[in-house]
């Protein structure tokens, strides 16, 4: 008997709304058995894991988005409703739903539950954190739960893997009912529905639920979903007709629902004792306090912070270590040919670039992740949404813009955490203008040729301007962005603050993972492609004479071609085809520049400890015409071009995996070189319109 | 009033600690069935608990959870003072 992969028996798919524990859950029924990728056109993570059922059937787990609703109001969040209406042809309709909802808070996350009801496929409802709503003084009759509803509930406490046998025995069981109860809504809205329905040209068991997300659908998501004319017409036809019998089609069946939901609640749920304030209450009046809310954000901002920027570098030195300990091995034991420059400076040089993010990312998960199961992301987005929102951007796009501060490959991952899709795209635009730490090299260097005998107090002001340079570039870009290329509806904040939890440590190792996989796997590829290709650049075409100096060869190659090419565009920046290659070079990785100048200027055996050599040929460099090539003035311009432009082939390739496309970061490679350049022309012209040379 | 009815205001207006309960929205469709679809509905008895430190958004609770709303976007929800 031959090993196969095991048949998939059932298709289960699991919605909740954020912070019901659905992750946590989704966690513990697949543990390491997932795995991620995307929804076509759209930027929706699509995860899914395999689990086992009562009787050892394997099943396919989907992880819905968490929503509070199935309306769609963009494409990402059609994803959900396209689904569950079996409209996706890589992904098969569910057979069952798991729907997880939050015991403390029952109230609003049936809703979405309700919603799941009129989609007719079987449903299990999944009560999770019973515990918590014990402690809550929150009992939920079960018994009740199950006849009002219809369906059956199993209380769960995810984090502890209690209720996991019974839920798996509920998803497994042989023939599964198709739910019978549902929301009962206006009868103006039933008829409209069905009518609309029988016009629907879809399979039958889906037709009532898609007519009546048509019908409740508002002018301009209606428009948006590019209907054929005359279903459009009925549609309309069908909202004027409800609109006549005095009801609002978009707000009718939201309130029926809730009127329902409401009703089941008063049976099935009870509170014990009169509203006291919990510990999430008390917790809060700490923590978003005027001043002490300040004090503990920037106290875990700070801490954050300071962990990626500073522990990180260990690990990352060691990566760097070892790359170069592999990259000595192999140039002891070939001979030097391409093949050997290929494995040096193409794949170890490009895969060893592609690690040493490892840490990074590691650190900032493990930071997001707390954050964001305990609740405090939530918070930290409320206290900063006023700030963001002057340049139209939201209160979550913070962290990502400050994780960007350390290297912009873990913060434009960190913008997932945004729900409303232009949002997230302007943060991921903006993000690498917030200096990262590769270009510290390139402002040390800098700032030892503009300034050698200036103190730690000068350099570290002329750095700090730098950043200054940098936030003031991503508001401003972010603003300009909001207001002309990506202009919408401005979303609403409406940011759910859910009650204080401790973490799950089991969710966040997984998420940590999961995300470290993800970069290595989707943008290593990117990256160590791009890597070779640089490599290729520089190195070929070759010069004739194979004794030539390496300063001679890098002229020779493309990429030095390139450097005489790009003369005349950067001439105005009072660039030379040297600076150019560094330019050239440097797109890879901004710290390469140091190494391409070292080779430029032929100053051998040059390292990252040790730049006083480049630094002293630097500042002896000299036009043709007698005057220095690295005046004061060029200096400050080649930093601000540096803080400006996009020069990082892992943050492109991060990029392209996040918004599933490559129209994003070339779009971004484009906006940012040409910042970099009109900022270094406004610097270098303007310096010498004021007398500065 | 001696009439007994209560006018309504803008959920913004009101200060920390107030009750209040949801009477109708002046806002576009679609802002409002978000709006809806979280629970704040018609009828349904919402509290102001804080504003940010930045005096904007504002935190209330409502069903039982909290939100986390802008003033401009709770200028549009009327409310009449439980």
């Amino acid at each position: 008997m031959s090993v196969s992969t095991p048949e998939i028996i059932r298709h289960v798919a699991i919605a909740g709304n954020p912070n019901c524990g659905k992750s946590t859950l989704f966690n513990a029924l697949t543990g390491m058995r997932q795995k991620v990728g995307n929804y076509p056109g759209v930027t929706v993570e699509k995860k899914t894991g395999r689990f086992y059922g009562s009787h050892g059937e394997t099943m396919n787990l989907l992880d819905l988005p968490g929503s509070y609703s199935l309306q769609i109001r963009s494409p990402d969040e059609a994803v959900a409703r396209d689904v569950l209406l079996g409209r996706l042809d890589d992904t098969p309709r569910p057979d069952v739903i798991i729907a997880v909802v939050d015991a403390s808070n029952l109230e609003r996350n049936l809703y979405l539950v309700a919603q799941l009801l009129e989609m007719k496929i079987p449903l299990v409802l999944a009560l999770n954190m019973v515990d918590m709503a014990e402690e809550n003084g929150i009992t939920v009759d079960v018994q009740a739960l199950e006849t009002a509803l219809g369906v059956p509930v199993v209380p769960t406490v995810a984090k502890t893997g209690h209720g996991l046998v019974p839920l798996r025995q509920a998803v497994s069981k042989s023939p599964l009912a198709t739910p019978t109860r549902r929301a009962p809504l206006p009868l103006v809205i039933e008829r409209e529905a069905a009518q609309l329905a029988a016009r629907l040209d879809v399979a039958e068991d889906v037709r009532f639920p898609e007519a009546l997300l048509l019908l409740t659908l508002h002018e301009a998501a209606l428009r948006d979903l590019g209907l054929p004319t005359a279903l459009l017409q009925e549609v309309h036809a069908a909202q004027q007709r409800v609109r006549d019998a005095s009801l609002d089609p978009t707000a009718a069946p939201v309130e029926a629902r809730y009127a329902w939901i409401q009703g089941l609640c008063e049976k099935a749920v009870h509170k014990a004792g009169g509203p006291q304030l919990s510990l999430s209450d008390k917790l809060d009046a700490w923590l978003t306090h005027r001043f002490w809310g300040w004090a503990a954000f920037l106290f875990a901002m700070a801490l954050m912070f300071f962990c990626i920027f500073t522990i990180a570098q260990y690990p990352m030195g060691l990566i760097d270590d070892a790359s170069g300990a592999l990259s000595d091995f192999v140039k002891a034991h070939l001979p030097d040919s391409d093949l050997r420059g290929l494995l040096t400076d193409g794949i170890i040089a490009g895969v060893g670039g592609v690690v040493v993010f490892l840490p990074q990312i590691l650190i900032l998960y493990f930071f997001l992740g707390i954050l964001e199961d305990t609740g405090y992301m939530a918070r930290a987005a409320f206290i900063m949404d006023r700030l963001m929102s002057r340049v139209g951007l939201h209160g979550k796009s913070f962290i990502p813009m400050l994780s960007s501060f350390a290297c912009a490959i873990p913060g434009i991952m960190a913008t997932r955490t945004i729900e409303n899709r232009k949002d997230r795209l302007v943060t991921i635009l903006v993000a690498p203008l917030m200096s990262c730490s590769a270009r510290l090299p390139v402002y040390a260097i800098m700032i030892a040729v503009l300034m050698p005998m200036a103190n730690a107090f000068q350099k570290a002001g002329v750095i700090l301007s730098m950043y200054l340079v940098g936030i003031v570039a991503a508001f401003t870009m972010a603003w300009v962005f909001k207001k002309g290329l990506l202009k919408g509806e401005t979303p609403m904040l409406l940011l759910e603050l859910p009650p204080y939890r401790l973490p799950s440590w089991k969710t966040v190792a997984l998420r940590m993972w999961e995300r470290s996989g993800l970069f290595l796997r989707r943008a290593g590829t990117i990256i160590l492609s791009l890597s070779i290709l640089l490599w290729a650049l520089a190195t070929f075409p070759k010069p004739s004479d194979p004794k030539a100096s390496s300063t001679e060869a890098l002229e020779t190659s493309a990429a030095g071609q390139m450097g005489h090419f790009i003369e005349p565009v950067i001439k105005p920046l009072g660039y030379d085809w040297k600076i150019g290659i560094g330019l050239i070079g440097s797109f890879a990785a901004r710290e390469v520049f140091v190494s391409t100048m070292s080779i430029v200027y032929n100053v051998e055996g040059n390292d990252h400890e040790d730049t006083a050599p480049l630094r002293d040929t630097m500042q002896h460099e000299k036009r043709p015409d007698g005057s220095p090539v690295f005046t004061p003035l060029i200096c400050i311009g080649l930093m601000v071009f540096y803080v400006l432009a996009m020069q990082c082939i892992s943050t492109v390739a991060i990029v392209k995996r996040e918004t599933n496309s490559w129209r994003w970061p070339l779009f971004q490679i484009g906006y940012m070189t040409a910042l970099a350049w009109i900022g270094a022309f406004v610097v270098y012209q303007g310096g010498r319109l004021l007398g500065f040379h | 009033m001696s009439d007994g009815t209560v006018t309504p205001e803008p959920l913004s207006a009101l200060s920390i600690g107030q009750r209040a309960r949801i009477v109708s929205f002046t806002l576009e469709a679609g802002q409002r069935q978000r709006l809806l679809e979280m629970g704040v509905t018609t009828g349904i008895e919402v509290q102001i608990v804080r504003f940010a430190p930045l005096g904007d958004p504002i935190e209330i609770k409502v069903r039982g959870s909290h939100l986390s709303l802008r003033k401009n976007e709770a200028a549009g929800i009327l409310v009449a003072r439980a």
